[in-house]
This record gives C-alpha cells, structure tokens and sequence, in this order.
C-alpha cells in the first residue's frame, strides 16, 4: 500500500463521509401466522427479539474492528399481510405494535414490512392492512409500511393507486401534529425488490432465506471529490471515475457485509450500491450533479446527469460485491439531501423534473413535501405517473409525497434527524379525479410477455 | 490485528514520540513508519498491531484524543483490511 491510497482512504472515510449506511437483518416471519392475532403478534415479538437480540451490537463491534462508522442498524420483515392472513381481525395495529415493540427492545431505529403486495389483486389481508395504515403510522414510532401497488409482469392495480392517496391524506392528517410525519414513514412502489435494505421500503420478499444480512453502503461526498479532480475532463472521464469511486465504496460494504453475516451466524444476503444522501454537508448526490457541471440540480441536463451517475455507480460497484442487489443506484430524496433541498428552495428543481429523473435512477419521488390541500386524487394521480414509468422502463420506483396539513407552496417543513427538511414544493392541480375513479388495473406492457 | 495510523498536523517537537509512548502504553507494536514534512504539514502514516484482547479500535482512538487536542493534529486509525479491500483486488 502506498501513502496515497492509504491517505484516500482516510479521506474518504474522515472528509467525505463514506459510512455504511445500514446494516439490515431479514427476519421470515411467516412460522408466525397463527389463527389468533394476539398469539402471532406474540410469536413476532419473540422471534425478532431472538434473532435480531445481537445486532445492534455486532453493528458497534464491527465498528470498533475496522474504524468504519455503521449508521444504522434496522429490521426488515415478512410483507405482514402475509403473515396476518392467517389471524381472525379485521386491523392489522396489533401487527404493527408487535414490531414497534420488539424494534425498541433491541434497538434499532426502524423496522420494515408493514406491508402489502397488491400489483394484481388484493388479498383481504391486503385490504385490512392498507386500511390500518394511518392508525399505524400514527400509534407506532419505528414501523415503517409499504404497499406495491404495480409491476411490470401484473401492471398498474389502478383501484389501489386510487385507495393509496386516500390513505396517504388520512396518514398526513393523523400525524399532522408532527408535520406528517407519518407520511415518511409510507412508500408507494412498482417493482418493489425483495431484499432492499433502505427504508422505508425494506422488507424481506418471498423466496429469501430464513435470516439474512443485507448491506447498504453510502458515499455521494467520495464521488464528489473524486469529481472535483477531473473539473472540465470529457465524459468518459467522469464516467471511469465515478465508477472507480463506486468499487472503492462497495468493496468495503463488501468487508462489512461478510463480517456482519459472519459474526450473526446469518445468510449474506447483498450489498445495495445506492448512493444514499444526507441532509449533512457533504453527503449530497445533487452536488455531484452540479460538479459535473449544472449552476444547480434541476437545470436543463440534470436527468443525463444522473443517468451517468446512476449506470456508473452500478457499472463500478457490480465487481466488487459477490452479490449485488437492493435497489442499487443514486437516490434523490428531496428533504435528505441538501442540494435537492437548495435546488428546490430556489425553483430550479419542479416535481415534474423529479419525476423525469426518476426514469434513470434507482427510485422514484422520495420524501417531497407537497402542500397540504393536496386532494387525494392529485396523490393518486402522481402515484400513477411514477407507477408508469417503474412499470414500462422495468426498474423499481416509488412515491413518498408528503402532504403537510395546514402548509403551502413557500412554506418550509421540518422532518428531523435524517428525515431533513423541505421546502414545500408546487403541484399541478388541475383534475384527474374521473380517471383515478375509474379503479381496475393497467395491463401489463408488451414486453412484460419475455417467455 | 493490523491496523494503520495516520497523523495529519503542523510539524512540532514530540509527535513521534508521544505517538510511540501511547501505543507502548496500550501494547500496539509498530511494524512500520513512514514520515513526511509536506508543505509545512508533518504527515505520517504507521503499521502496527494491536493485541484485540487488550483494546479495540474505538478506545485507541479515544486514547489519542488528549495528544490530538493539545497538538491540533489529525490523528485517525482504521483496521488495515478496509484498504486493502479498496486497493487490492
């Protein structure tokens, strides 16, 4: 090793904050159905308890081993309408107080998988739990739902586009004494992966193991800086950069993620290549953008920006992990990412050009405060649009809007912690509701028949 | 464990040796030095290994905190695995 890679590496580390942003433990859930709720809810609350009961440490022992710092250290589940199917209830908040209780008694900052999987039909599990959602969110601290309601092999569920802006409203005005917060807690989804690490999204699909350790690694601020050394070079040069800077992030979630695994008796899942931002200086993807030289995140360009972004993070990272998987891209969350939050403050960055930009990245309109008149149809109509794109471009994206009661374009919102702040940004209000009263599903595409 | 060392900070009497004297006091040996005066910053990067029975990364750094703070010097430590595991395929 010579001084100059070990001095990047520190850099990277101490200067550009390159962390492991999560560590998440999959938890199977589903040899906790039981007939009667109050026995699965007990079953979930012991099984989590056990097999997450060494995680939070092993998270701070790995850090103290390598000197890496490790963020978070989360929970995801069995989608629960799966798992409450079997249960004689028709609300599913026992569920979720069950999760909430076992995420506090281990320690970890949020639990994944109050969730339901609708892109086809709906179950009546399904159903109840959809319907439970505000409660929810409003009774529980760390429960964090998510409902796929498209794919591209099933289509768009159009009548739960439809129910999901209801509930996105009810969610807003449940917790509108915390800015809605319970809203950011809620994730709206085409295409949802099975083995995210992220939240609110995370929960373990079907077909994963019993116990799994999936790893999300972060760095926006090591792209920026590897950026800032090739000011003017051609794009090709941006490009092998950028992908250097992806092996170098992803080799070391790589290190964590076996050592986790390994130290938690546990499957090793994947490592999700996202570069995840924080409202924290230096910790921004829009500022990778503007390095690559956009006066701000929004302009004219900013979407073949993060295109180049987005395929050389997953082009750099793909070597250096022995299974990729997650959502694996550039995320653009506008309240956790100080750039977007700036862009957006000063009207470079609309809704409708996070929505383009959400065709060429890993996810889709992320944590976006939107004023709190909002009708529940206009939600249903963004939600549909970004359904859309997931579904036709066969890639994941999501929508989590937040409508904050009593708050309007200019105002400006507090999340807290990671969650950010944002600024409340416009919404075009001209009607859609005789389209999203219409319900039923939109066919799969043609070229979803691969067979 | 491996570990590497770098302390970052204007150059001044005693770096090395009150670096030395708080590993010998936690029973790092130093397998290796390298120092440099680059533009007025004194720059060293050591190899060393630490006993884990005895310490862990997290109370050596905090072991180096006073000697940081007196001296205004960068003073971080991390295990040797994580640069290899960037630099070497």
């Amino acid at each position: 090793m010579n001084r100059y890679e070990v001095f990047e590496t520190v850099d990277m580390i101490h200067n550009e904050k390159l962390d492991i942003r999560t560590i998440t433990m999959g938890i199977s859930l589903f040899d906790c159905a039981d007939e009667n709720p109050k026995r699965a809810c007990e079953k979930i609350y012991d099984k989590i308890t056990k097999c997450a009961k060494d995680l939070v440490k092993t998270g701070e022992d790995i850090e103290n081993t390598f000197g890496i710092p490790i963020v978070n250290k989360r929970v995801s589940v069995t989608p629960i309408s799966l798992v409450a199917a079997a249960s004689k209830t028709d609300n599913y908040l026992m569920f979720a107080e069950a999760l909430d209780k076992a995420a506090r008694t281990i320690g970890i900052n949020f639990i994944g998988g109050f969730t339901a999987l609708v892109q086809k039909g709906f179950m009546n599990a399904d159903k109840i739990l959809i319907n439970s959602i505000p409660e929810v969110l409003a009774n529980t601290e760390l429960v964090c739902s998510s409902v796929n309601v498209a794919s591209t092999k099933a289509g768009i569920n159009m009548s739960a586009v439809r129910d999901m802006g209801q509930i996105i409203k009810q969610t807003a005005e449940l917790t509108k004494d915390r800015n809605a917060l319970g809203c950011a807690k809620l994730v709206v989804f085409a295409n949802a992966v099975n083995d995210n690490p992220f939240m609110a999204g995370a929960f373990l699909g079907v077909g994963e193991a019993e116990t799994v350790i999936n790893v999300g690694v972060s760095g926006p601020g090591v792209v920026k800086t590897a950026l800032e050394k090739v000011k003017g070079a051609d794009f090709e040069t941006v490009a092998e950069t950028i992908k250097k800077s992806a092996f170098k992030i992803t080799r070391v979630g790589q290190l964590v993620a076996k050592e986790a695994a390994k130290r938690l008796n546990t499957d090793f899942g994947i490592v999700d290549l996202s570069l995840a931002p924080t409202p924290f200086i230096g910790d921004s993807v829009a500022h990778i953008l503007e390095e690559m030289g956009l006066e701000s995140c929004g302009a004219p360009g900013t979407t073949a920006a993060l295109a180049l972004l987005n395929d050389a993070v997953k082009k750099g990272g793909v070597m250096a992990s022995s299974s990729v998987g997650g959502l694996s891209g550039a995320f653009i969350p506008v309240s956790e990412d100080l750039g977007m939050i700036d862009a957006a403050e000063k009207g470079a960055l609309s809704l409708e050009k996070l929505e383009a930009m959400t065709a060429v990245c890993s996810v889709g309109l992320d944590m976006i405060a939107i004023p709190g008149d909002t009708t529940a149809e206009t939600i249903s109509g963004i939600i549909a649009d970004e359904m859309a794109i997931g579904v036709v471009n066969n890639k994941t994206t999501a929508v989590r809007v937040i409508p904050v009661p009593g708050k309007g374009v200019g105002d400006f919102v507090e999340f807290g912690g990671l969650l950010g702040k944002a600024p409340i940004m416009s919404v075009n209000n001209f009607s859609q509701k005789d389209f999203i009263a219409r319900g039923g599903r939109i066919p799969a595409p043609l070229h979803s028949l691969k067979n | 464990m491996k570990l590497v060392i770098t302390v970052v900070g204007k150059d001044q009497v005693g770096i090395i040796a009150k670096v030395s004297n708080i590993l010998a006091d936690n029973d790092v040996n130093i397998l290796d030095i390298s120092q440099t005066i680059l533009q007025d910053k004194f720059t060293m990067m050591m190899y060393v290994e630490m006993n884990e029975q005895k310490i862990n990364i997290t109370d050596l750094k905090k072991a180096f905190e006073p000697m940081e703070e007196n001296m205004k010097l960068a003073i971080q430590i991390y295990a040797e695995e994580i640069f290899n595991s960037m630099h070497k395929i």
